[in-house]
Parts: structure tokens; C-alpha cells; sequence
């Protein structure tokens, strides 16, 4: 079965670190990082890449619109 | 391994999502895990696919969402406190072959709007009415709106809104829904994916109607959350929407095809 792999690109300088994209990952990619933008807010990133399905809830929630999402069938 | 695993995903040719053109590239003034964020993005990709950018006249509110001329990049005038209904209506006569949008919040178009509002339903105009219903004053420092449920804290209500002294929350779109002039009106919310994708659909049918030359107002109302005002956490405010607004704004569609939902 062809394996489906995603990954997210966040725009970390407009993100707010509002935490809905957590919420909404069904398969715990993201979370907060340590550090913070140049607003002081924590922003969202991949923190477990593999598990990414590429399912676009996230940036479907993100009230800020900063995820792009990009989604690749690997032949295995 | 994974960096170039990832390299070999994020290419043009796998782009699932990405934020639409229509919106522009300014940081939205809102809080974050607003949900105006997210209706705002969603009425903008609608207008997207259908390719109506050229063909779409929003009117901005007065509220949290004076800005929205900010942040769509399509035609824009801002109306004055409530009276975006009565401004739609002359852009929508004068334009009838336009698209013309109203996006309100609780505090323009259920309090100081609500004549307007009503009117504007009841003539039956040509244009789509978007409500944003937060049950708060959110821009103003989170005072008692019309629609601030009942026992719910506010600045202006600390120990709970009473409703034997402050009267009783408006359902305003179950109201529109019994006038003549309104053939769809639905509630909808942005908390969730799915509900997001429900809300788009509406939005998509709203258009589709309007341009189709139905006379009749659509009007839909977004059940969004007020975290600085509602003083919690995102996730949280949407947990409390969840499982005190729904009970008594209940999601779905009221009116559809000018007949009332059972």
C-alpha cells in the first residue's frame, strides 16, 4: 500500500501560538516551540514530522492562516 | 534522512493547503484563536473558487471587525455602527448583478443594528448577512451584549447576567428566520475542521443562491469564540463554546429554501 506522507510549512512570524492547530492534529504533529517570533509569541511547528498525514486540519482551523500544507504518496 | 524526506514533500506539486490570495498578507488585528480569523478566511476562499474576486462588494462592521477591509482583498466600505444591512442595500441596487456581503458582529448587527438588520431581512434584499455571535463586546473590553447567555460573566455583568434585571439573550436569527423576506438562514461555527468545512458550504450555497437571482435575504450566523473576553485559553474557549453556546445557539439550518427547518 502506498504510504501517504505530509508535511506543514508555518509561517512562525505571523503565527499567535493560539494552540488550535494542536488540537486539531489527529495525529500529534505539532506543538509550541521554545523559542518565540519577533512579537514574543511562541509559534506552532513539527515536532513529530513522521507522523504527519498531511490532512490539512490544521491550517483549515488556523484562525491566522499561517499553514501550508503539502501531502506526497511515497511507493513502497 | 527526514530533512531531505521533507525537502522531497514540500514542492509545488504536493501543495495541499495554503492561505488564499484573497486574503492579504497584513497580521490580522485579532486575538489569537479568534475565530473572525477563520470566517473571514473562509468567506475569501468561497469567493475564490467561484472566481467572483472582481464581482464581490463586502461591507466591514463597526466592532472587532472594523478592519476586515484590511484583511479581504476584494471591494470594501466600512458602514457606520449597525447599519451595514441598509448599506448592502443600496450597493446591492445599484450593483444587482454584484455579490454584496454584510459581516457583523453580535454587538452591530443584534444591538444597535437590529432595525436594520430586521428591515433589511423582512424587505427580503438580495444579499448575504454573515454574523459572527461571540455573546460579547469584544472590541470595547468585553461588556453585556444582546446575546450573552444567560448567568454568563461579563465585564459589566461580574456576577452573571440576570435576566429578571437585565433581560433575556436574543436569539436574533431564529428571528430573521420567521420574517417572509429570508429564504436560507443557518448557524454554523469554526471551532473544528468539519465545522469549518459545514460553515463553508453554507457560505457556498448563500452565494450560489444569491447569484442565481432568488430574491430573499441569506443570512449566516458563525457561533465563534471570545477568548480574551471569555478569559480563557483558545482551546479552552472553544471547549466552553462547545458546551455552553451550543445548548442554546444549537448549530444547523433554521430556514432552507424560504420553508422553516422542523
Amino acid at each position: 500500500m502506498a504510504k501517504v506522507k505530509g508535511a506543514v510549512i508555518v509561517d512562525t512570524e505571523r503565527c499567535k501560538g493560539c494552540e488550535v492547530c494542536i488540537d486539531a492534529c489527529p495525529t500529534d504533529v505539532l506543538a509550541m516551540s521554545k523559542e518565540v517570533n519577533s512579537k514574543g509569541y511562541h509559534y506552532s511547528f513539527m515536532a513529530n514530522p513522521d507522523a504527519c498525514i498531511g490532512c490539512a486540519n490544521c491550517a483549515i482551523v488556523c484562525p491566522d492562516g499561517v499553514i501550508t500544507v503539502y501531502k506526497k504518496k511515497l511507493d513502497q | 534522512m527526514r530533512d531531505e524526506m521533507l525537502k522531497d514533500i514540500i514542492s509545488e506539486e504536493n501543495l495541499v493547503y495554503k492561505k488564499t490570495d484573497l486574503m492579504t498578507d497584513n497580521v490580522l488585528s485579532y486575538c489569537p484563536g479568534c475565530g473572525h480569523g477563520t470566517a473571514h478566511r473562509i468567506i475569501m476562499e468561497v469567493v475564490d473558487e467561484m472566481g467572483l474576486q472582481e464581482e464581490t462588494i463586502g461591507i466591514a462592521p463597526v466592532g472587532c471587525s472594523v478592519l476586515a477591509y484590511e484583511f479581504m482583498n476584494i471591494d470594501m466600505q466600512q458602514a457606520a455602527h449597525g447599519r451595514a444591512p441598509a448599506l448592502a442595500t443600496g450597493i446591492k441596487k445599484t450593483w444587482p448583478e454584484k455579490f454584496v456581503f454584510t459581516y457583523q458582529g453580535d454587538g452591530d448587527l443584534a444591538a444597535i443594528g437590529t432595525a436594520e438588520t430586521l428591515h433589511a431581512c423582512n424587505r427580503g434584499e438580495n444579499i448575504l448577512i454573515v454574523f459572527i455571535n461571540n455573546g460579547i463586546y469584544g472590541m470595547t473590553g468585553g461588556q453585556m451584549a444582546p446575546t450573552t447567555l444567560s448567568g454568563m460573566k461579563t465585564s459589566t455583568t461580574p456576577f452573571g447576567r440576570d435576566t429578571a434585571l437585565m433581560g433575556n439573550p436574543l436569539k436574533i436569527t431564529e428571528l430573521v428566520a420567521e420574517l417572509p423576506g429570508t429564504q436560507f438562514v443557518t448557524r454554523q461555527a469554526v471551532h473544528t475542521p468539519a465545522a469549518v468545512r459545514k460553515a463553508k458550504k453554507a457560505i457556498k450555497k448563500s452565494i450560489e443562491l444569491q447569484r442565481s437571482g432568488n430574491s430573499g435575504t441569506t443570512f449566516v450566523e458563525i457561533v465563534s469564540n471570545c477568548n480574551s473576553g471569555w478569559k480563557l485559553p483558545p482551546v479552552q474557549a472553544n471547549k466552553w463554546m462547545v458546551e455552553n453556546m451550543f445548548p442554546f445557539y444549537p448549530l444547523g439550518d433554521i430556514k432552507v429554501n424560504g420553508e422553516l427547518v422542523k
